[in-house]
């Protein structure tokens, strides 16, 4: 029961950002959560700054504001593919392992992978509901292609 | 119309009369241009960025850079010293280094074995009396007469520069006074490395090296700038170009704002909320002399930035005449304290691939290589803030960092 609500939220986090629903994706997160996208050569080496940061829902949602409103980019959309998460029970939660690939389709059709790499989450029940306590984005590559301005 | 003013180039590029308010869109995408690029410029008489120091601190530690295309060694040997050599084995040529970074007594070609020390000489070579007395190198070879090609090196405040060039004047003299003062106020004293990625750019470096001379775009590109009062023209600030114009220093005192109307009917100001994190934007004065944004350019392709408390070199390296790599290390103080950092960390979401400020960069110059396809006889038009290339204290609504990248660039291209 645990996995499969588990699974659920991966899922819908995932359908959330490919659906460009982005005002959904603080709301994944527990009011303090963290979120965080790192390459693999800074997280391994231990540095606290990777490409992209938020310590709660707030600035989470202030990054959505800004995409929204505030920055210029070509658009595009994602797609997510989503391995089997690891479980591990951590606490009164659980600390999951995931693997994604993430896949950039832009406007005129061009269809790149963008992304692979692997999530490293830790959930718990928050009102009612299972949500990220903190999600950190390790990816393979050092390399962005482009720009990165929609949520991994 | 047009009439050439030198013409050196094998292919005829003939610029524009107009001088350095004109850009001939074709340097930007022309396959011979780009192939002299790196023969006159990159392996000319300039200082190219290729590593900090923090990133080699140990005897044996080596990291691998390019100059150009080229790909150059960066080592430190057991006394100390830093050395850079051209990647390339004096046998057959292949990549001797092969991690981005590694630690070594010598350093060995996978290939035939050929072993050099850390300072590129060739120490051994394998089989060199053949197996059994048969094979082997001739008699008269010489171990001592082979090595990897070097570059001189200097170090300025911890940033490691090489060059190919037996005439490059000194890293200081090369910087000039204000330049060198600049770096000394940022970089001056221990720091340590707090991340690090790259981003690809599809195109031209030279479309990057504009940009990030370009105070006029700053404000307007990147909304978030200007609404979040970070840096915006009505602040007092200016642009500071190096006597031969080739680096510059744009800053503003975000102490000094008087919104100015100038900016009600622009874009960038229009978004217009109040941050639900203002932690983001939490920062504090480190230097009194009330500068509190900085991006520093050293030609041809490094930036120094201080936006804020964000600490931070950039440079970037063509990956081909489209292509570019742009690479973002974000430092911190070692004496900063557990608050600081975390104030750098936050701030850390201002640059970069996804920064709030700066994520713009990573298409705008995109948008310009492609527009221009077709356009090779079309000039680019540089004449916000007049025609010259020389320091502009007081307003940042100018080209002039734009220019002075153009006058050194003509120099060294003999164009």
């Amino acid at each position: 029961m645990v996995r499969e609500a588990i699974e659920d939220l991966l899922a819908d986090y995932a359908a959330a950002i490919d659906d460009g629903a982005l005002e959904r994706w603080p709301g994944f997160f527990t009011e303090d959560g963290e979120y965080q996208i790192i390459t693999r050569e800074s997280h391994d080496a231990g540095l606290p700054i990777g490409i992209l940061y938020c310590d709660s829902r707030a600035m989470m949602e202030d990054r959505i504001q800004a995409l929204r409103t505030a920055n210029i980019y070509e658009p595009h959309a994602y797609r997510h593919l989503l391995g089997r998460p690891r479980i591990e029970q951590h606490g009164d939660g659980f600390a999951l392992r995931s693997n994604f690939c993430v896949y950039r389709i832009a406007q005129n059709g061009d269809t790149v992978t963008f992304a692979t790499g692997r999530y490293l989450d830790r959930v718990a029940e928050d009102r009612g509901a299972l949500r990220f306590r903190s999600r950190r984005v390790v990816l393979d590559s050092r390399r962005v292609d482009i720009l990165l301005v929609l949520p991994l | 119309m047009d009439v050439p003013v030198t013409h050196d180039l094998a292919n005829d590029l003939v610029w524009p009369r107009d001088g350095v308010t004109r850009v001939p869109f074709r340097v930007f995408s022309d396959p011979a241009i780009y192939a002299e690029e790196q023969k006159r410029l990159f392996r000319g008489p300039i200082w190219n960025f290729l590593c900090l120091e923090i990133e080699i601190p140990n005897a044996g530690d080596w990291r691998l850079a390019t100059v150009g295309e080229v790909p150059v060694v960066v080592t430190r040997d057991e006394h100390g010293t830093i050395h850079a050599m051209v990647n390339r084995c004096a046998h057959k040529g292949a990549l001797v280094c092969l991690q981005e970074r590694g630690n070594a007594k010598a350093l060995t070609c996978v290939y035939h074995s050929w072993s050099y020390d850390l300072a590129g000489q060739l120490q051994s070579v394998a089989f060199r009396h053949g197996i059994r007395g048969k094979g082997g190198m001739p008699e008269d070879f010489d171990a001592s007469q082979h090595r990897l090609q070097p570059l001189r090196v200097e170090a300025f405040c911890g940033l490691v520069f090489g060059t190919f060039s037996d005439t490059t004047v000194p890293v200081e003299a090369f910087l000039g006074e204000t330049m060198a003062r600049m770096i000394r106020r940022n970089l001056g004293r221990p720091y340590r490395l707090l991340g690090m990625h790259s981003q690809i750019i599809h195109n031209n470096w030279k479309l990057y090296a504009e940009n990030v001379r370009d105070s006029y775009h700053a404000t307007l590109l990147h909304t978030f700038y200007t609404t979040f009062k970070v840096n915006r023209l009505d602040m007092d600030g200016g642009m500071l170009l190096s006597d031969d114009g080739r680096h510059s220093i744009s800053y503003a005192k975000r102490g000094t704002l008087q919104q100015s109307d100038e900016y009600q009917n622009v874009h960038a100001a229009q978004y217009n909320s109040a941050l639900a994190a203002p932690q983001l934007l939490d920062t504090w004065t480190e230097f009194d002399d009330g500068i509190t944004h900085c991006i520093q350019t050293v030609f041809p392709t490094l930036v120094v930035q201080l936006t804020l408390n964000s600490l931070a070199v950039r440079f970037y390296t063509p990956r081909g005449i489209d292509r570019t790599e742009l690479f973002w290390i974000y430092l911190g103080y070692q004496d900063d304290d557990a608050e600081q950092t975390r104030k750098r960390v936050m701030q850390g979401n201002l640059t970069g691939a996804a920064g709030l400020v700066s994520l713009e960069d990573g298409c705008i110059n995109e948008f310009v290589q492609r527009g221009t396809r077709g356009s090779e006889d079309v000039n680019a038009f540089l004449e916000m803030g007049g025609r010259d290339a020389a320091s502009s204290d007081g307003s940042r609504a100018t080209e002039t960092g734009i220019r002075g990248f153009w006058q050194g660039y003509r120099e060294l291209m003999g164009l």
